[in-house]
């Protein structure tokens, strides 16, 4: 006996619903698998890791404010990957944005200046974040370059511009020699709904991002043309659809929203610019997008989750002395289960007898 | 000796790139292309770092590494090859994954060090002036990847397996029609593929730098895949552009060393910038005379029952 | 090989007793037995999705049966895969070759042989078996550069170095020229009289009856008959074939007249890519009223020439192309569709429809430039239904329901689909390319009528197919395509199937520089 792969005749609607809780039910077993090897109790680590961040006002919030730049940029890397092309330097994106906004309320600390400042980082975020993804969008249609991996090498370099900003030019001379730019001012900061509360209005932006790429997707013929350019190349080419000149739209909307994330996070939530302002927003994106089924209302979903598993794992780490990193293999292992579930929806299960044998017909 | 010290280096740096290289060269040959080989190589060198302290032998400290990185491919094989998943999705899972595993692995061992990877000396042969370290008196990796390069070259070209696989990744379902087993072929090279990069990532902690840092391989893997489009799936231009990298690497930190006024970071990102620069000329240079790459890279293959 | 001709038939090579195949639900073959003896070539005939295919791939181990037995010199087997199949002296050529490109004709030669055959010394062996069997390949070739021809010559080679009891051939001549057919031909009858068996599939009604010595005629999964082809009329073969009086469709005479609403004049154009063809200063004119067939072996320019024609591809000068008197030569496939003209491509599945998509946004791929299904951007899914209803009922399109992925359809019905598609925008101008290629005998005639209606009503219509029966009932007007030239127009009532053929083989064709007819499979 042996199990095949059969192709549907239909893609099942079933299975696309059902496949992202599948993977998560998945991740979970075989987390509790993870923590007994680790030596740590296994229910009890997932209930600290999955459940008691929902108990609490203050996590909750931290949640949406975690799941806010993976919304934006979860957001612009589906229309990507619907479009077959693959936008994986967001990460750098996110921190290009974030710079070039950040340099304005580098620029503008202390002066003074008016009210403009905020609405100016945003937009020269998002466009810094935009001009940032097309040098792989270029590279990919011009040259035939995987943008794959210039997109990538730009993570790398961003991640190099960030560091030698914070520790050179840009850096607070009453910071006591450490990598950060001075503390912005209050017209340089993302206002929150409360005094108290870290919920700020970057994530009504997000939600309206939301919105917006679904109707786009369901209802326009730009959607319809990012879905087909993906879907089938070649019947996109015979309706008449630029494939090129799409894979540069698609990097510029996900660069712009990924850019736009690093400005809204280091305007609402870090207030100065350093190193290491993102524990890997660009790449978590990624994992949301496709447990988010490259559906936007999927990646609100599931974008709560993974900001579930950043904070859940922050707690994990204090309360039973697990390293960081778990967060990580718990990212990577649900994207495998996300994947490895999505091919039930084409495909379905059939068990084969290892040698056929001739029977007579009866 | 100056250029005797530069080249000692050069070779180091290269040769974790052209381990890592040499795998994936295979297994895009085959037709599968695995994005993962950062996660691969971490997992490698945390997985080198730890048996080669826990042992004490550099020798089963590099098994570790190769059995790391080719456990990880398995996870890889399962998913694109047994369930046909989006390899390019796959593979980033794989280095996510990756660089969380090995942070778990390493977490113990943070601080540590250990003897690296003995030097080989022969007596005379190897004091010979100028050249005679460079060639005989690198450590056994350094040998090691030389002759694996040189036997992918002699198996891909010379053997009818490897024949075989050419076939597999030009052509999945023409290979399927004559029989062959087009999944198992893929499986073994994405298995080998994974040693190699697990290997090229042991590398670094058992010879390069003897201890073990989290993300210490730094793009390695990303670049190992460039050196795969650059080399045109060549044996060959593989080792020559992994030596070529290498001087980069190596040029652009004794640039650093002597002080030129260039900020630190330019300089660091000088791989990564040079990576680009590559991939964009020799893909525009082969977008004018058509395309060598396996017609099949990148595509699922599921059979018709 | 040793068995002396007598009167006696001799013992059957292969024998399939009661050999059933179903997927899923569907019951590819039904009980089907037949018996294949040395020294003879057994054709098996049948429409496309009669079961041919299903059944030889049993025969050569790729699929295994549902049920029934295989017996092969009088003992029962099993095949579990293509190497046991070679190991008994089991042969395939198939119709889609199993090729690779980047690799030269003696590796892909070796890839077919047994694990035990040495390397070295191939190319020499490859040499020989091809002159001895008229067979002509250079060993040290990259296949990618090759003919369709020439390609077929490697799979046969590739056989005949196993020294194979039995040879079965998938529709080998469909991509060849007349002569190339000619040369086939003796090759078979050359094997046959060494004793070796053929099992020759086809629906080619002639090829059968001039060179089979039996003939299996399949319908429906099922043998309706068994007989000798030499002994039938193309007509009763045919018979047998579709069950029931082929129905023949019924064109008027072309009413032409006025100016061209298709004009193609000095259209010249490199292909994309290397592998292509290039198109060689074409001149076409079709009017309004008139079907122009464009006969042609596969890869002679047909797919360049329907992407320039498209709008896929922008030929070089603005005038090159006119469409209603309107230079198109440089508009995109939409703003062409805009000027009232229509496409179908020969690929239903992936160019002329996204097979995971459903129907209704299938119509949207054509629909989009010049309907009302879009508005302001905003694309109308009520519309989009209304015109999937539209086109089914008009066309007769069979499914599960209202609008379902296009990949679940049958090939016939989705191809009805995307016909109705184009032709219910009524154009002025439509270029359709294999209009019924793969297509049953229904679906065909229903397709081959659609569009004589549309040119009644005065479209001009542009047919690209291999098959030159269809054009010859179909068009008006014949050109033929060798090597990205055409021939010059030829009206149908004065055309000689024997002229096209030597025409379709680029004999009388203007000369044309070395090395342009460089195909595809």
């Amino acid at each position: 006996m042996r199990l095949v792969l059969e192709r549907r005749n239909e893609q099942s609607v079933a299975v696309a619903v059902l496949s992202p809780l599948l993977a998560v039910v998945l991740t979970l077993v075989t987390g509790a698998v993870l923590f007994a090897v680790l030596g740590k109790p296994p229910l009890e680590a997932l209930r600290i890791y999955f459940l008691d961040p929902l108990t609490e006002p203050w996590a909750l919030q931290e949640m949406a404010v975690k799941a806010t730049p993976l919304v934006f940029i979860a957001v612009g890397l589906s229309l990507c990957y619907l479009a077959n092309a693959w936008n994986i330097g967001a990460e750098g994106q996110f921190l290009i944005g974030a710079v070039a906004g950040g340099g304005i309320a580098v620029a503008t600390h202390g002066t003074g200046a008016g009210p403009w400042v905020l609405p100016a980082m945003l937009l020269v975020g998002a466009a810094a974040g935009a001009l940032y993804a097309l040098i792989p969008a270029f590279c990919k249609v011009r040259f035939g370059a995987s943008e794959i991996l210039v997109s990538l090498m730009l993570v790398y370099v961003a991640e190099l511009v960030l560091d030698y900003l914070v520790r050179g030019p840009w850096r607070d001379p009453k910071g006591y020699n450490f990598p950060t730019t001075a503390p912005f001012d209050p017209v340089a900061v993302m206002p929150t709904f409360s005094e108290a509360s870290r919920l700020h209005f970057g994530s009504v932006l997000a939600l309206l991002v939301v919105i917006g790429a679904a109707v786009v997707l369901r209802s326009t013929l730009k959607g319809f043309e990012i879905r087909l350019v993906g879907a089938a190349p070649k019947a996109a080419r015979f309706a008449g659809f630029d494939d090129k000149a799409l894979v540069l739209v698609t990097f510029a909307i996900s660069g712009a929203l990924a850019g736009f994330a690093g400005v809204v996070e280091v305007s609402a939530t870090v207030g100065h610019l350093q190193p290491g302002i993102s524990p890997g927003y660009g790449f978590t994106a990624i994992i949301v997008a496709f447990l988010g089924r490259l559906n936007p209302v999927g990646i609100l979903i599931a974008a709560l989750f993974l900001a579930l598993t950043f904070i859940g794992g922050e707690g994990a780490q204090i309360s039973l002395k697990v390293p960081l990193d778990v967060t990580k293999v718990f990212q990577g292992i649900l994207l495998f289960y996300v994947l490895a579930c999505d091919t039930l929806i084409l495909y379905r299960f059939r068990v084969m007898p290892a040698h056929p044998k001739a029977a007579h017909a009866a | 000796m100056l250029l005797e010290a530069v080249l000692l280096t050069v070779i180091t740096a290269s040769t974790p790139l052209l381990l890592a290289a040499s795998g994936e060269l295979v297994a895009e040959r085959a037709g599968v292309l695995n994005l993962g080989v950062e996660g691969m190589m971490i997992v490698g060198a945390a997985c080198g770092f730890a048996g080669a302290f826990l042992s004490g032998s550099i020798l089963l400290g590099a098994l570790c590494g190769i059995l790391g990185g080719a456990a990880l491919a398995a996870v890889f094989a399962l998913l694109t090859l047994g369930l046909a998943a989006n390899q390019v999705a796959s593979g980033l899972a794989l280095t996510i994954l990756g660089v969380g595993v090995s942070g778990l692995i390493g977490a113990g061992f943070v601080g540590q060090k250990i003897a690296g990877a003995p030097h080989l000396y022969i007596p005379f042969v190897t004091d010979i002036p100028f050249m005679g370290r460079v060639i005989f008196g690198q450590d056994g990796f350094v040998y090691v990847s030389i002759t694996l390069i040189a036997g992918i070259w002699w198996f891909l070209y010379r053997t009818r397996a490897g024949l075989v696989l050419r076939a597999v990744g030009d052509n999945h379902a023409s290979a399927h029609a004559l029989g062959y087993p087009v999944l198992r072929i893929r499986a073994l090279a994405v298995l080998f593929g994974g040693a190699c990069a697990g290997l090229g990532g042991a590398y670094l902690p058992l010879a390069y730098t003897p201890f073990w840092v989290s993300g210490m391989t730094a793009g390695r893997g990303w670049i190992a895949l460039a050196l795969v489009v650059f080399a045109s799936w060549l044996p060959g231009r593989l080792a020559l552009g992994a030596y070529l990298f290498g001087a980069v690497t190596i040029l652009q930190l004794h640039a650093q060393g002597a002080g030129l006024g260039v900020p630190s970071q330019l300089m660091t990102a000088l791989p990564y910038l040079a990576t680009i620069v590559v991939l964009v000329a020799i893909s525009w240079a082969r977008g004018r005379a058509g395309s060598p790459a396996p017609a099949s890279l990148g595509l699922a293959f599921v059979p018709d029952r | 090989m040793d068995e002396a001709p007598t009167g006696e038939p001799p013992a059957p090579l292969l024998e399939a007793i009661e050999i059933s195949k179903a997927f899923g639900d569907f019951l590819a073959n039904d009980r089907i037995s037949l018996a294949i003896r040395p020294r003879e070539i057994h054709a098996l005939l049948g429409e496309n999705g009669a079961g041919k295919s299903t059944l030889v791939k049993i025969f050569y181990g790729l699929l295994q049966p549902s049920a029934g037995e295989l017996r092969y010199q009088g003992r029962p087997i099993e095949l579990r895969n293509p190497a046991q199949a070679r190991a008994l002296g089991i042969g395939m050529v198939f119709q889609h070759f199993s090729l690779f490109e980047q690799l030269t004709v003696a590796e892909n030669v070796a890839l077919g042989l047994d694990r035990a055959t040495p390397l070295a010394g191939l190319p020499e062996r490859v040499a020989e078996v091809s002159r001895a069997y008229g067979l002509a390949l250079e060993p040290h070739r990259a296949v990618w550069r090759l003919s369709v021809g020439e390609r077929q010559r490697i799979e046969i080679v590739r056989c005949l170095l196993q020294d194979p009891k039995l040879l079965i051939l998938d529709e080998p001549t469909s991509v060849l020229t007349p002569p190339e057919v000619e040369q086939l031909f003796r090759t078979l009858r050359v094997l046959r009289e060494e004793g070796r068996a053929i099992l020759y599939i086809s629906h080619k009604l002639d090829e059968v009856r001039a060179l089979c010595d039996t003939a299996t005629i399949l319908r429906a999964g099922k043998v309706v008959a068994t007989c000798d082809p030499r002994a039938e009329s193309a007509q009763s073969l045919a018979r047998m074939m579709v069950g029931g009086e082929v129905g023949a469709v019924r064109a008027d005479s072309a009413r032409t007249g006025g100016a061209p609403r298709l004009a193609v004049r000095g259209l010249t154009l490199a292909p994309d890519d290397p592998h292509g063809v290039r198109l060689d200063d074409i001149h076409l004119e079709v009017a309004g009223g008139e079907i122009v067939g464009i006969a042609g072996v596969a890869g002679n320019g047909q797919d360049e020439l329907f992407g320039a024609l498209s709008g896929e591809r922008h030929a070089r000068r603005a005038d090159a192309i006119r469409i209603d008197g309107r230079d198109a030569g440089l508009l995109s496939i939409t703003e062409r569709r805009r000027l009232g003209a229509a496409f179908v491509p020969d690929e239903r599945l992936g160019h002329a429809t996204a097979p995971r998509f459903s129907l209704s946004e299938n119509a949207l791929i054509s629909g989009h430039a010049a309907s009302d299904m879009v508005r302001r951007g905003f694309i109308d899914r009520a519309r989009m239904l209304a015109w999937v209803d539209r086109i089914s009922e008009a066309y007769d399109v069979r499914k599960s329901r209202r609008d379902p992925e296009a990949f679940s359809l049958s090939g016939g019905n989705l191809q009805k689909y995307v016909v109705g598609r184009e032709i219910l925008r009524e154009p002025g101008l439509l270029v359709v390319s294999q209009p019924t290629w793969g297509v049953d005998a229904g679906a065909a005639a229903a397709i081959r009528q659609a569009l004589i209606d549309l040119a009644r009503r005065g479209a001009a219509i542009l047919v690209i197919s291999q098959d030159l029966d269809e054009l010859f009932e179909i068009a008006d007007r014949l050109v033929v395509i060798s090597g990205g030239r055409l021939s010059a127009p030829r009206l149908k009532r004065h055309a000689d199937r024997s002229e096209i053929g030597l025409l379709m083989a680029g004999v009388g064709m203007r000369p044309r520089r070395e090395g342009a007819h460089a195909a595809r499979a």
